[in-house]
């Protein structure tokens, strides 16, 4: 009999490896027979790391066995392709890093190595993280399990296909403007974004510096925290991460929700959101009630602005960013350059795709002489203006809910020519990277058979406080439980 | 018509720290290509730069020093520009919150003269590699073991008005940054390095001219030279009719010229923006002050002291303060030899700096050490040995024979005061030169040097002048 199903957790995985039902190398050749067997159909996996994970399942087993094992410790994990790991294939989703191998690993990955977690393998994305659909992936589109002539979102598109389909119990994810919490409404899953600085972004590829942030996937809030508290904690080496106590993030999951307020801001359920959406919104808001919060309306005036700054900011610091990638050191370098201009005209033009020289141009005007005070300074002030909108509305609520996404899974192709409409898919996430505060996406029902997911922010560093309003929902509902028919 | 010449100079100084401003990787000078470059300095992807905190403390010291403003919050930003040897594609430096605001320092272009010359500002920014294209025949090498080196760059306000002050004002720095520990100022390896920034405006005019800005100078010889070219070459040029270009030249030591190397059109856009993977340094009151408490005795208290308490010239405490290693040895020799101040003086800046300029050694390398000179001086002072003896114990140490004692000693250099022994020579002196006796009796009193002289030889150097003199003085009277 199969050791996991359609919606086998990381809880049931730790319960089992340690009751010694099953191995962890035994887990590790299931998972890796279900990638073989699905990843041709849903392509989330850009490199599957077979031998290693063997190995390290192996190890794994060993320290079980002599009772030293910790919490995650032979659970097989998917990393997206942004982290870099040491000696294995770190692309970023593009051309440019298509034969890239890090000799270091990032900080995310060696806290589960340190834990003998198990690595299936790395996961497609959009190209650089810049994308709302995997559609900018160098390595082809991802297929919404649920759909598959569907997106998966983006930019964690693999991660999310990959953990909605069971070819992982969890992944990482990053999330620099919605890229986990959008992939995860999307598809159906569950996706933390921590608040800026609780995660280490060493070794992780650079977007935008102030708004990446990495965070798990999973098929429930429990998941996500047994993977947050792995992921999180202070890193030297990372000047951005923060130097504070990380909360035990199970330990407060059952506390109920009595007299929990939650705002709904009026800013998302406006123009633009799905009828259907917002419906199934409300229902999960509904649910809340039963439970003991209470719902009172807010506004977030300035988040109007959040997508225009948003890519003001994040394509000046993308344009900086990717200054590296030119062809000298390392990556993509083009054949018989001719002279130093042609190395870097050619290296960089045949390395990025249309998105990521769409944003790296944005981003480079954007901070042109001339330009800079009424782009960059600008889109700084009004981050500080989308910070103050939020800092007022925690002092009257606990958490702030509304849709993860303005709608369910478009068509592959739908959306990939109009930029514009592509951005607005992060319409509802955005304001939450430019402040730096957590946000969570979490299933909350079906419009035509696609899920639909329900955001939740949160005050900073107020994640064990997220987790335990998801979980209970999850703990009095069953959209998280439910999977896609791709088997 | 009567030019007046505007200077100002930027200065980068290299912080004497083991380790990268950014990085762990090491900053040696000399090591093998690319064999101290770590994945921070190659700009891998996903690496993050981490502040070393001593760049942070040696630049509040230079800034006390300078009496300049000390941000309370100063901020990195990215200067963005490619160049295979700037890995990232940007250079980590600092622009709109520097951390040393506005100072000064006065300089003493001649002797006598003194003027006060304003700093506008002194950042901190990460050296980029280096670009090798002699090695390889039609490809470029590129070393990044200089790439994340620590550097302060120390902007002047253009208030320097001819070469000398500017060489004046740039040795200045360059001894501070010295005896603040906080750069070795070698320029020949280029921890030390000046970027002129020349105009010219017809005098009495207030509105500066167009500038150049020379770059590619290494020592204060050139920095002198290439400044008095530039500015013939830009009265030429406007004498002509023509208009100085704003742009960027480089000195030519070997052909003695200033070249273009782009100009103003050409000049990049740099795009500075605050960079995201740093926070800002914030240095509080009580910060400022701790490191206040570590700073050295520097060279305007030391000069000072040195004519105050040491009673030396002003010519000579100048040059003695001048620099932390002429300042160090001077003091080492002085705590052997506390009463001899003057006499150190001018033997370090006289046969010292003399034997050292001829093998072209600095005071570090002296093969003479400080307690060694003291040694000899003291022996002058008691009259063991004569001044003339003296220069060759000296030429006898600096060969590496010992202490002035042992020379003396060995050599048998001990000076003859026993009158008894001078009376002898003397008498044979008398005896054997009748004539200039003659000539000395009848009022030639400047044959008496000759007798002396003769009696100095026949006692090999050895007899005290002083006492030879008096006593043929009162034998011949």
């Amino acid at each position: 009999m199969d050791r996991i199903d359609n919606h086998t957790t990381v809880k049931q995985l730790q319960l089992g490896l340690a009751q010694g039902d099953f191995s962890s190398v035994e887990l590790t050749r299931e998972y890796l027979d279900r990638i073989q067997q699905l990843n041709p159909r849903i392509n989330a996996f850009i490199t599957v790391t077979e031998d290693q994970a063997l190995a390290q399942a192996e190890d794994a087993d060993n320290l079980i066995a002599r009772g030293d094992g910790q919490a995650m410790t032979g659970i097989p994990l998917a990393h997206k392709d942004i982290f870099c790991t040491d000696g294995i294939t770190t692309t970023c989703g593009s051309h440019m890093l298509e034969n890239f191998q890090a000799p270091y690993s990032a900080t995310v990955i060696e806290k589960f190595n340190a834990q003998h977690a198990v690595m299936l393998g790395k996961t497609n994305m959009d190209e650089f993280a810049m994308g709302s659909s995997n559609e900018t992936s160098y390595f082809g589109p991802v297929k919404n399990p649920w759909n598959l002539e569907c997106v998966p979102g983006g930019s964690s598109g693999g991660s999310a296909a990959a953990v909605a389909a069971s070819m992982t119990a969890a992944a990482t994810g990053t999330d620099t403007g919605g890229s986990i919490r959008q992939p995860a409404a999307l598809s159906g899953i569950t996706g933390l974004k921590p608040t800026y600085g609780l995660v280490s972004r060493y070794g992780m590829i650079a977007f935008a510096s102030s708004l990446d942030q990495a965070g798990p996937m999973a098929r429930s809030a429990q998941d996500c925290a047994l993977l947050l508290q792995a992921m999180a904690g202070f890193d030297r080496r990372d000047s951005t991460s923060l130097q504070r106590d990380v909360p035990d993030y199970e330990a407060t999951l059952e506390q109920d929700l009595a007299g929990l307020r939650i705002g709904l801001p009026a800013e998302f359920f406006a123009e633009g959101l799905n009828p259907a959406v917002a419906k199934a919104v409300d229902e999960a808001i509904e649910q809340y009630k039963k439970l003991g919060a209470t719902i009172k309306d807010i506004s977030l005036p300035n988040s109007k602005f959040a997508v225009p700054t948003y890519y003001v900011v994040a394509t000046a610091e993308c344009s900086s960013n990717l200054s590296r990638f030119d062809g000298v050191r390392f990556g993509h370098r083009c054949d018989e350059p001719k002279d130093l201009e042609d190395l870097y005209k050619r290296s960089r033009g045949e390395g990025f795709g249309a998105e990521v020289k769409r944003r790296i141009l944005t981003g480079t005007y954007a901070l042109s002489a001339g330009y800079y005070d009424a782009f960059y300074l600008k889109g700084q002030k009004l981050r500080r203006l989308i910070s103050q909108d939020f800092a007022q509305a925690f002092e009257q609520v606990d958490v702030i809910a509304g849709p993860t996404a303005p709608d369910v899974a478009f068509k592959i192709g739908d959306k990939s020519d109009d930029p514009v409409s592509m951005y607005l898919q992060d319409i509802f996430t955005i304001s939450v990277n430019l402040a730096g505060l957590p946000g969570m996406s979490i299933p909350a029902g079906f419009v035509d058979g696609k899920p639909v997911g329900l955001q939740l922010i949160g005050n900073y560093f107020d994640e064990a406080r997220l987790l335990n309003v998801a979980h209970q929902l999850q703990l009095n509902s069953d959209w998280h439980l439910q999977s896609p028919e791709v088997i | 018509m009567e030019w007046e010449t505007v200077i100002g100079l930027e200065i980068h100084a290299q912080l004497a720290t083991t380790s990268k401003i950014f990085s762990g990787a090491s900053t040696a000078y000399g090591a093998k290509p690319n064999t101290q470059a770590c994945a921070v300095d190659l700009g891998l992807p996903g690496v993050l730069p981490v502040l070393n905190g001593e760049v942070v403390k040696m630049a509040i010291k230079f800034g006390l020093a300078v009496n300049a403003e000390i941000g309370h919050e100063s901020v990195f930003a990215r200067k963005n520009y490619f160049y295979p040897d700037l890995p990232k594609g940007y250079q980590i430096s600092q622009y709109e919150l520097p951390i040393i605001g506005p100072g000064q320092i006065s300089i003493s272009p001649e002797e006598g003269v003194s003027k006060v010359i304003g700093i506008t500002r002194a950042h901190l920014e990460e050296d980029a590699g280096k670009s090798l294209h002699d090695e390889f025949p039609n490809l470029t090498g590129i070393d990044l073991n200089r790439a994340g080196t620590p550097l302060l760059e120390i902007v002047s306000e253009p208030d320097m008005r001819s070469a000398k002050e500017a060489v004046a004002y740039a040795r200045k720095i360059h001894a501070l940054v010295q005896f603040l520990h906080i750069c070795d100022g070698n320029m020949q390896e280029g921890s030390f390095r000046c970027d002129a920034n020349v105009s010219i405006r017809p005098k009495g005019e207030a509105k500066l001219g167009t500038r150049t800005e020379l770059k590619n100078i290494n020592s204060f010889r050139f920095l002198e030279r290439a400044i008095n070219f530039e500015i013939e070459r830009q009265i030429e040029v406007i004498e002509d009719g023509g208009e100085v270009v704003q742009e960027t030249r480089l000195y030519d030591a070997d052909k003695h010229e200033t070249r273009s190397m782009r100009s103003k059109e050409e000049a990049f856009d740099y795009r500075y923006f605050p960079d995201p993977d740093l926070l800002p340094v914030l240095i509080t009151a009580e910060d400022i002050e701790e490191i206040r408490a570590t700073l050295p005795e520097l060279p305007e208290q030391k000069r000072q002291r040195y004519i105050d308490e040491l009673k030396l010239s002003d010519y000579n405490a100048d040059l003695l303060s001048g620099s932390r290693a002429t300042a160090e040895y001077f003091e080492q020799a002085l705590a052997a030899a506390p009463k001899l101040a003057d006499q150190l003086a001018n033997w370090i800046l006289g046969d010292l700096a003399g034997a050292l300029n001829k093998s072209e050694a600095t005071i570090d390398d002296s093969p003479i050490a400080p307690e060694q000179l003291a040694g000899l001086l003291e022996r002058i002072a008691d009259n063991t040995i004569s001044g003339k003896i003296a220069k060759e114990v000296f030429e006898a140490m600096w060969n590496g024979e010992g202490s002035a004692d042992d020379i003396i000693d060995k050599r048998g250099l001990k000076q003859i005061t026993d009158s008894g022994a001078i009376e002898q020579l003397i008498d044979d002196v008398i005896a054997n030169n009748p004539d200039q006796v003659e000539q000395f009796k009848a009022g030639k009193d400047k044959v008496l040097g000759f007798l002396v002289g003769q009696v100095m030889k026949q006692s090999k150097g050895k007899a005290n002048p002083g006492q030879v003199n008096q006593m043929l003085r009162d034998k011949l009277k």
